[in-house]
């Protein structure tokens, strides 16, 4: 017998897993949450359907969407995240000494749940005495904070379904208000491969812009993501990402990492025209 | 066939209908949707094979003798009254229809200044006199409450021959007035008591909301089934009691309503009603409590003011209908229509409607605690982005109408066009309306005072849309020509 898992990356395009295992399998308040365990990538968690981590490539997205900003300024104390129920996220931060505090907010205690149970390998950090979580909706958690954060993170499902509230304008406009004077926002930016997913990010990108004085976007080679090609949103009120890299320093710090590197900073905001065209940023 | 409020005779009906493939040679011409594949694949093959003709097995609209009779009997006994009608034209035809089965040229008719324009327009074509009772007033909020007893007692004393009284139960902004008490008194009179319930279907399926009218003891209502019953846009009910002939009514509502009713609307109707009979309780409540938070949370914002039943007052506000989440802006330095278009262009939030000092959104069972979220965040942003020291923002709607001509002569009186500036003193030929959420300024017959041409023209720069003259830009106006 032969069991496959299929998501659908457009309605005529099927990206398929053979599966050893189904390890956890329930349906939440807000979604649908599994884990299976893959011959070729590891364990996987899925949320409706749709796939958000593997074992084998959760270190490029997670290594992208934390050293970007981190090697941008390097006194970052303390972190929102939000989503990132996985905790590859967490991990990751954890790994700098310098940061004080990580709030992080989850809507779904059951993706915590399972990836705690089925997950060690990013969910490793989330007994961090540094890390907070709260099990509430972004964006009204955010609503409440002004001038706190160093950085926020937005490690979000995709723009339908709970994630939706984190890809609208007010929602960018509370982050501003939650973010210190210098603050900086990396968000997950989908891709803009496949038609379905141009208009959410292209609307994602223009609502950042008009929010923040500062505000592009970098990609990353991820494997099990609808056409393996991701982006990831940068936005500050203060610190150009390329201007700003603090390259000797964060190399200074010796932390190994599997995909990330200062080299690859600077190259990662480089991007094809056909996405420039999309974004309305073609020289 | 015996059935229950577990049934759905109309929809049921057309399940089997479906089911026999009766091969159609008879309209709607597209056939079950194979004449129009565009039209087909939009909306949906199941859509278009129930959109049929009447028939013998699913019954006439015009003159029900099986399932519309049977689905028309079950929402009588949903909403507590004697008979109920289907309606396929709107609350709008729900509410003509009453004023039009008490009222007869010439009879006179009391109702509120903010009535819907629905049935100042039942008095152009009846011939029916206005008798005008003033709102009061909520001067902190600019908005019309509900009719003061006293008051209705009043123009009942003073027109002892009307026939009708015409209730809105709630206000758009979910203001209820005294309705049994109101009632009482008519009845003592022998008027009749018709309400425009057109926001308040949930009154009938929910706990800890106002009185129905049914309820209350009132001759007819009009309810609104599609704004916060569930079913589709455009249909309605029309309900009646105590010695309302409902044959008669049956005669009235076929003067103007469509021969070719709508199976789409009539399925929805009955359905909607099953849903509200089976699951209103849960869904009202649910509606109350996401209308409690989002209430809770804007106030917390400062600067809006979101009311509730904080405003009753044993009168005028008798009773508050708290599923509406009505928002009072002005403190923060904009209009409520400000804050509705930036709602919408900004946010991609729509909501009900903004008028000058406040803006109402509405919440049902349908909505979820996401998209409260996301209003709230939106208002809070457009505060934080948007907002200024309160500025002399016009707190005033409502102005008292002087009626010089019945609306019917004066709709079919001769007219000239003159400019709205120098219109003063002049009896309007036309309606001026200031939309949503379509209260009149003007009606046709009332005399053009330099209040109301200040009124216009400030609702105009303040970006609200104003419809009825014919002149797109309310630079001019029709005036009873002499």
């Amino acid at each position: 017998m032969e069991l496959w898992y299929s998501e659908h990356h457009t309605e005529h395009v099927r990206f398929s897993l053979k599966v050893k295992q189904e390890l956890f399998n329930k349906q939440s308040d807000f979604q649908h949450v599994s884990i299976l365990d893959t011959i070729e990538f590891g364990r996987v968690l899925t949320l409706d359907g749709c796939l958000m981590v593997t074992e084998k490539d959760e270190f490029i997205y997670h290594d992208m969407i934390v050293h970007v900003p981190m090697a941008t300024n390097l006194d970052i104390k303390k972190v929102l995240v939000i989503g990132a129920g996985d905790g590859g996220t967490i991990r990751e931060l954890t790994r700098y000494n310098s940061i004080e505090l990580i709030d992080m907010v989850e809507i779904d205690p059951l993706v915590v749940e399972a990836c705690k149970a089925h997950l060690p390998q990013t969910a490793c950090k989330l007994e961090d005495p540094r890390v907070h979580i709260y099990y509430e909706d972004g964006l009204k958690f955010v609503r409440r904070k002004s001038d706190e954060y160093d950085l926020i993170l937005v490690d979000s499902t995709d723009p339908f379904g709970p994630g939706e509230g984190l890809f609208t304008k007010e929602f960018y406009g509370n982050c501003f208000n939650a973010l210190k004077e210098k603050g900086i926002l990396v968000n997950q930016h989908e891709s803009t491969y496949y038609d379905a997913y141009v208009e959410a990010m292209k609307r994602a990108h223009q609502r950042i812009k008009e929010t923040f004085p500062i505000a592009s976007v970098y990609q990353a080679h991820i494997p099990t993501y609808p056409s393996g090609y991701w982006l990831f949103g940068y936005a500050s009120k203060h610190y150009d990402p390329l201007k700003d890299l603090k390259e000797e320093e964060w190399n200074a710090l010796g932390l190994k990492t599997k995909y990330y590197n200062t080299n690859l900073h600077k190259g990662c905001f480089a991007l094809p025209n056909y996405v420039k065209e999309q974004l309305n940023e073609l020289d | 066939m015996k059935y229950t409020q577990h049934n759905s005779p109309i929809h049921e009906a057309l399940l089997q209908h479906k089911k026999n493939r009766v091969v159609p040679f008879d309209v709607p011409g597209h056939k079950g949707g194979r004449g129009t594949p565009e039209l087909t694949e939009f909306l949906g093959i199941d859509c278009l094979k129930v959109d049929v003709n009447s028939s013998k097995p699913i019954d006439n609209l015009i003159h029900p003798v099986s399932v519309i009779k049977a689905a028309e009997e079950l929402a009588a006994e949903a909403f507590g009254a004697d008979a109920a009608f289907f309606m396929v034209n709107g609350t709008t035809a729900a509410v003509q229809a009453m004023i039009m089965s008490t009222c007869k040229a010439g009879e006179k008719i009391i109702m509120p200044r903010n009535v819907h324009r629905s049935a100042i327009n039942a008095l152009v074509v009846c011939g029916a006199i206005p008798v005008y009772v003033n709102p009061d007033v909520n001067h902190k909020l600019g908005i019309p409450l509900g009719m003061a007893v006293d008051d209705i007692k009043k123009a009942i004393e003073e027109n002892p021959d009307a026939k009708a009284i015409l209730v809105n139960n709630p206000t758009y902004y979910g203001i209820c007035s005294n309705l049994k008490e109101i009632v009482k008194l008519a009845h003592q009179y022998g008027i009749r008591v018709l309400v425009d319930e057109a926001h308040g279907t949930h009154f009938y399926f929910g706990e800890n909301l106002p009185i129905s009218a049914m309820a209350a003891g009132a001759d007819m209502a009009a309810v609104s089934m599609h704004k916060t019953g569930g079913s589709l846009t455009q249909s309605s009910f029309l309900i009646c009691q105590n010695d309302v002939d409902p044959g008669y009514v049956r005669q009235i509502i076929n003067l103007t309503q469509t021969t070719s009713g709508s199976y789409l609307l009539l399925s929805s109707l009955d359905l909607a009603r099953k849903n509200m009979v089976l699951n209103g309780k849960e869904l009202v409540e649910k509606t109350l409590d996401l209308a409690k938070y989002g209430r809770e949370e804007i106030n917390q914002i400062g600067g809006y003011y979101a009311f509730s039943s904080e405003m009753i007052n044993g009168d005028t506000v008798y009773d508050f209908d708290r599923t509406k989440l009505s928002v009072h802006t002005t403190e923060i330095g904009l209009a409520g229509v400000e804050v509705y278009d930036l709602l919408r262009d900004e946010y991609g939030i729509q909501v009900e409607f903004g008028d000058i000092g406040n803006l109402l959104a509405i919440i049902s069972g349908g909505d979820r605690y996401f998209e409260i979220e996301r209003l709230v965040s939106a208002l809070s942003e457009i505060k934080r982005i948007y907002g200024k020291d309160k500025v002399g923002i016009l707190n005033h709607e409502y102005i008292d109408p002087e009626v010089a001509f019945t609306p019917q002569m004066a709709f079919y009186h001769d007219k000239k066009s003159v400019l709205l500036k120098e219109s003063e003193g002049h009896i309007a030929g036309e309606f001026v309306m200031c939309y949503p959420p379509g209260i009149p300024i003007l009606a046709p017959g009332e005399r053009i005072t330099k209040d109301i041409i200040d009124y216009i023209v400030y609702a105009k720069e303040k970006g609200s849309s104003i419809t009825g003259p014919k002149d797109m830009t309310i630079e001019h106006i029709n005036i009873i020509d002499f």
